[in-house]
């Protein structure tokens, strides 16, 4: 009775006593109305470390915690780097073989060097962490940990003291280093080791160090970087570091505003080194330390993350300029306030798509994407294309942002190939007439919703060189006009194919018909309609595509050897410069010959020399005619299908105010102010239970019960005859 | 029977290898040392000597099964498969690939949530699902015997997402009655607790009332029933009484099993709920190549099948005094 009791009691009382707060209320009661946002994750962060994260999962978190040195303007655009742990955006110094200055004017390519001195700005602080904790004699309080020491920790939060302290030049330079440490597999050792001088030789001499640990057994004792020589990385004092690179690189400044050039302290890299505290997933890589407007106190990556402001923020302020439709959107009521304006961000684990979108729906979450399938429940598309948001969610005061990411998802062919590659006219003529015939704007319409724009070349908006309207427009494939491009009609197409040496489809020398390989890993359903529609494309020009679907280790190692003839393939951009987006078709990087981007291993003499040009070049006339000349190019030779550069539509409601989309920058959390008030009064009207189908059940039982009653009542008095007959 | 379970567990040496090697090659068919570098590494701006790397600090740049190029004892132990699956034998998991993080710990956190959903549905699951299947035993014959199998057959043939995702809708989204999705620890569990419970409560209604149906039909034809009847008992009294005791040895042998493996918890079910349980654990190992999670988890998997098996042995005896183990 007692047990039944409490079965039936208890729930109801939490019931009762949390009749204030909804019952589908997914965080703890009283929560709503704190100044706390709610987002989700869906995927497991695996590297929160600064010298290894390098996936868009992982920035989420890494930008809020981190200050590199630069970061960029949350308004103004284009994307412009401005001072973050820095004092001043560093100008690069170009220098001969001698060490002298050259000239201000003087050709790139005559550098030797180039310096930067970075100014780091005063008062910059950690965040509060045991890795600080000092003992009266100065030493670290938490090391040398044995495990009795740690046997009631669990979690970093568990050291009962933590302590901080300001921000150095020093600790620039030792993440500087980690990225050559052999055990943390750093993603940009291989490209920063051709530019930092003396990195490559520091990788091997740690690696050196650490085999000789790992033979004397010591294979998880802490390397103190502090003491290695990095020639190319020089502390002049305290708040100031030189960066000293060989040649000439420009885009070195878009890398000073990614975490990997963030400041780590020595003493939390000992810290985390301590064999005792790896078997509680205690590391850096589970528990940053920064000194950025927020600090990671949860990191449960099956459940939640949560972010709280870092009470030693260093005040940074609201920006006062942005784009001229920023005042009037709102986006500078704020100007000049100290940042950030939440207290707490709840990242929830949800994996699937529909549990997110309705508890989104429910003011659970404050800001959403939109998936498949709610699009029609979220947005509807004017027949002029328009997008609005429906009914329903403006009735809910649901804001739609809308912009074109700096990405691109293409076709490539591989110029390898004896069929579809190469040079020659023939070759370039069958990938022209593919162009023409696979039709991307009805792909964007069936398989993407509309959300996105047709390729006109590598370039996608935003970045510098990429050029709007008819300009811009590839002529290969289409034509102007009434002001738009118009894809060039099939007969033309045809016509290409035929002079490829393929009329008809057919080749004109054996008659047999044309086929051509696709290599994907088409796993769902979905992937099969794409794949579908891709096949109708080719048969328009009765050119058979076959598919070989494999799993994605077979799919990279195709790449890998050249062994794929057409396949799919995208790139994000790391920051917004056409360099980053041109080396995809640069020769030397070719895939095959070098392990390089250029999946297609495109190469043309004429292309690669301007790459070489523009690659080292600032934005100006001059770039951009470089850029258009590229460009053309390869549209003439048609490496891809330039495919399609995706548009990312975002949701928030109402309560949400400050945000813009940024697709380059990610730490945007800083900015976003909430009214959590008007959250939880929306929350409580859209989530009060409905009593009736309780009702509803409760009677259908009982209607179903009576019944039964009966019938068992009729059955227990009837005689054994009748049970015996029918058993 | 101390002799019968010991040879049972000796047994259980020889399967627990095969299952190894039968992983580790299956898993080594598929992925390549190299493969799994790459995916641990990222796949922008990896070089072949940061993969190198990997795979020497990890000792997977040895041979797979057999190091021809060893002498001695080294030629089976100086290789892939000894480094890291052997030490399961020893009950050393290791840490996970993808993010180092210890898999014994990880094991021990996500037991909890998912023992949580999975012991009330077995429990609740299986006093339901015998007391329906005796329900229309009882009425067998009737209209509601009649209804209720066309109700089982009807919720045996709809998909087990359907119920995830109508219950979420239903329960969650329209009635607000509990958050769609999430879990919660302590006395705030039980509100997360109860829609999952709820929907794999009846996703299995239909499939487990059916067999336990039959399992009784086939008791209630048999003399020792006839000859109760004959005595008078109330039907009743013969089904609760008799005929469950009787059709027990079957039930517990598909429900005794299970028992030590409900602690895997349910892909599907954790997935679309939230819960951080070890269902997901497994196939996220699968797709990120996490070698050390699979092996992990599929020797905890056979080894809990022969733990399940020898206690419905044990659990036979229990029911029925003619079975001995010897």
């Amino acid at each position: 009775m007692r047990m039944l009791h409490a079965v039936l009691v208890v729930p109801l009382l939490a019931f009762v006593a949390g009749c204030g707060d909804p019952w589908n209320n997914p965080y703890p009661r009283g929560q709503a109305s704190e100044n706390v946002l709610y987002a989700g994750f869906n995927e497991r962060p695996k590297h929160l470390d600064p010298v290894q994260s390098y996936s868009s999962n992982e920035i989420t978190f890494t930008a809020q915690i981190y200050t590199p040195p630069l970061q960029y303007h949350y308004l103004e655009r284009p994307h412009t780097l401005i001072p973050f742990a820095a004092e001043a955006v560093p100008v690069g110094v170009a220098l001969d073989a001698q060490g002298n200055a050259l000239p201000p004017d003087a050709p790139q390519a005559q550098a030797a060097f180039t310096v930067y001195d970075i100014r780091i700005r005063r008062g910059l602080k950690y965040q509060p962490h045991p890795a600080f904790a000092l003992k009266q004699t100065g030493e670290q309080r938490y090391v040398g940990l044995t495990e009795k020491d740690v046997e009631d920790i669990h979690a970093l939060g568990d050291f009962p003291e933590t302590g901080s302290r300001e921000v150095t030049a020093e600790d620039f330079a030792y993440q500087i280093k980690r990225l050559a440490h052999p055990r943390l597999h750093s993603p940009i050792l291989g490209l920063m080791a051709d530019y930092i001088v003396g990195l490559k030789e520091l990788a091997k001499s740690l690696r050196e160090q650490n085999e000789a640990m790992v033979k004397a057994g010591h294979k998880d004792d802490w390397i103190d970087l502090r003491a290695a020589r990095l020639d190319g990385v020089e502390v002049i004092d305290r708040y100031t570091l030189r960066i000293r690179l060989r040649g000439s690189y420009p885009q070195f400044v878009y890398w000073l505003a990614m975490p990997f050039f963030a400041p780590i302290p020595y003493e939390a890299d000992r810290f985390y080194s301590q064999a005792v505290l790896a078997p509680r997933n205690i590391s850096l890589d589970t528990y940053p330390v920064g000194s950025g407007p927020y600090m990671l106190t949860r990191n449960d990556p099956n459940r939640q993350m949560v972010l709280e402001r870092n009470p030693n923020y260093f005040g940074e302020r609201y920006p006062e300029s942005g784009e001229p439709a920023d005042r009037a959107a709102g986006l500078l009521r704020d100007a000049g306030k100290p940042l950030p304006f939440i207290e707490k961000v709840i990242y929830s684990l949800e994996k699937e798509s529909i549990p997110y979108w309705n508890k989104f729906l429910q003011g659970y979450f404050d800001a959403s994407g939109i998936s498949s399938d709610a699009f029609d429940q979220a947005v509807r598309t004017s027949g002029s294309g328009d997008v609005a948001l429906t009914d329903e969610m403006i009735e809910r005061g649901i804001t739609l942002k809308t912009a074109v990411a700096p990405s691109t998802f293409y076709m490539g062919f591989n110029m390898l190939d004896t069929v579809i590659g190469g040079s020659s006219d023939r070759t370039r003529k069958l990938r022209q007439a593919i162009a023409i015939a696979v039709d991307y704007e009805e792909y964007i319409a069936i398989f993407a919703n509309g959300r996105g724009i047709a390729a006109q070349g590598p370039l996608p908006p935003g970045i510098f060189g990429y050029r709007e309207g008819q300009p811009g427009m590839n002529p290969v494939v289409y034509d102007w006009v009434d002001g738009v491009p118009k894809r060039k009609p099939l007969s033309e197409a045809k016509r290409l194919l035929a002079e490829a040496g393929y009329p008809g489809g057919a080749d004109e020398k054996t008659g047999s018909p044309l086929v051509l390989y696709l290599d994907a890993t088409a796993r769902g359903p979905d992937d099969k309609a794409r794949l579908d529609w891709l096949r109708k494309q080719f048969a328009k020009l009765n050119v058979d595509l076959v598919v070989r679907s494999t799993d994605y280790n077979r799919f990279q190692e195709k790449i890998r050897k050249g062994n794929a003839q057409v396949f799919y393939w995208g790139w994000n951009a790391d920051y917004p410069d056409p360099e980053n987006f041109l080396f995809l078709l640069h020769g030397p990087q070719s895939k095959v010959k070098a392990q390089g981007e250029n999946a297609a291993n495109y190469a043309d003499a004429e292309y690669d020399r301007l790459f070489e040009e523009m690659k080292n070049m600032a934005n100006g006339p001059r770039r951009q005619e470089i850029i258009d000349r590229m460009t053309r190019i390869v549209q003439r030779d048609v490496p891809w299908l330039w495919g399609m550069h995706p548009k990312e539509y975002s949701l928030a409601h109402g309560w949400v105010h400050n945000r813009k989309p940024n697709q380059i920058a990610h730490n945007l959390l800083k900015y976003q102010r909430i009214d959590p008030v008007a959250r939880a009064g929306r929350r409580q009207a859209w989530n009060s239970p409905s009593p009736w189908p309780a009702a509803g059940v409760a009677a259908a039982c009982v209607a179903l019960v009576f019944p039964a009653v009966a019938l068992y009542r009729r059955r227990e008095r009837r005689s054994a005859r009748w049970d015996l007959g029918r058993g | 029977m101390g002799g019968y379970l010991l040879r049972r567990l000796l047994y259980a040496i020889p399967i627990l290898l095969g299952v190894n090697i039968l992983t580790f090659s299956l898993f080594f068919v598929v992925n390549t040392p190299d493969d799994m570098a790459r995916m641990q590494l990222g796949v922008k701006r990896v070089t072949p000597e940061a993969i190198e790397q990997w795979k020497r600090e990890r000792e997977y740049d040895r041979p797979l099964l057999l190091n021809t190029q060893a002498e001695g004892a080294a030629r089976l132990t100086d290789t892939i498969f000894f480094k890291h699956s052997l030490s399961l034998f020893s009950f050393d998991f290791g840490r996970s690939e993808s993010d180092g993080r210890d898999i014994a710990h990880e094991i021990r956190k996500r037991m909890v949530p998912s023992l949580s959903v999975a012991v009330p549905v077995f429990v609740v699951g299986l006093a339901f699902y015998v007391s329906f299947a005796l329900m229309l035993v009882f009425f067998r014959g009737t209209s509601i015997d009649t209804s209720g199998v066309v109700l089982c057959v009807a919720a045996m043939s709809i998909s087990g997402m359907f119920y995830i995702i109508g219950g979420q809708y239903l329960v969650g989204k329209l009635w607000h009655w509990t958050p769609i999705s999430g879990f919660g620890q302590g006395p705030d569990a039980w509100r997360f607790l109860l829609l999952p419970i709820l929907v794999a409560l009846v996703s299995s209604l239909g499939e487990d009332s059916r067999l336990f149906r039959s399992f009784f039909l086939e008791e209630i034809h048999k003399d020792y029933v006839r000859t109760a009847r004959a005595k008078g008992l109330g039907e009743s009294r013969i089904l609760f009484h008799h005929v469950l005791r009787n059709a027990l040895i079957p039930i517990l042998t598909g429900a005794v099993v299970v028992i030590p493996r409900l602690f895997l918890g349910s892909l599907i079910l954790e997935s679309f709920f939230g819960i951080p349980g070890l269902g997901s654990y497994t196939i996220d190992a699968i797709n990120s190549q996490d070698f050390a999670v699979v092996r992990t988890m599929v020797f905890l998997g056979s080894l809990l099948y022969i733990v399940g098996l020898i206690l419905t042995d044990l659990s036979y005896t229990l029911v029925d005094p003619r079975v001995r183990l010897q």
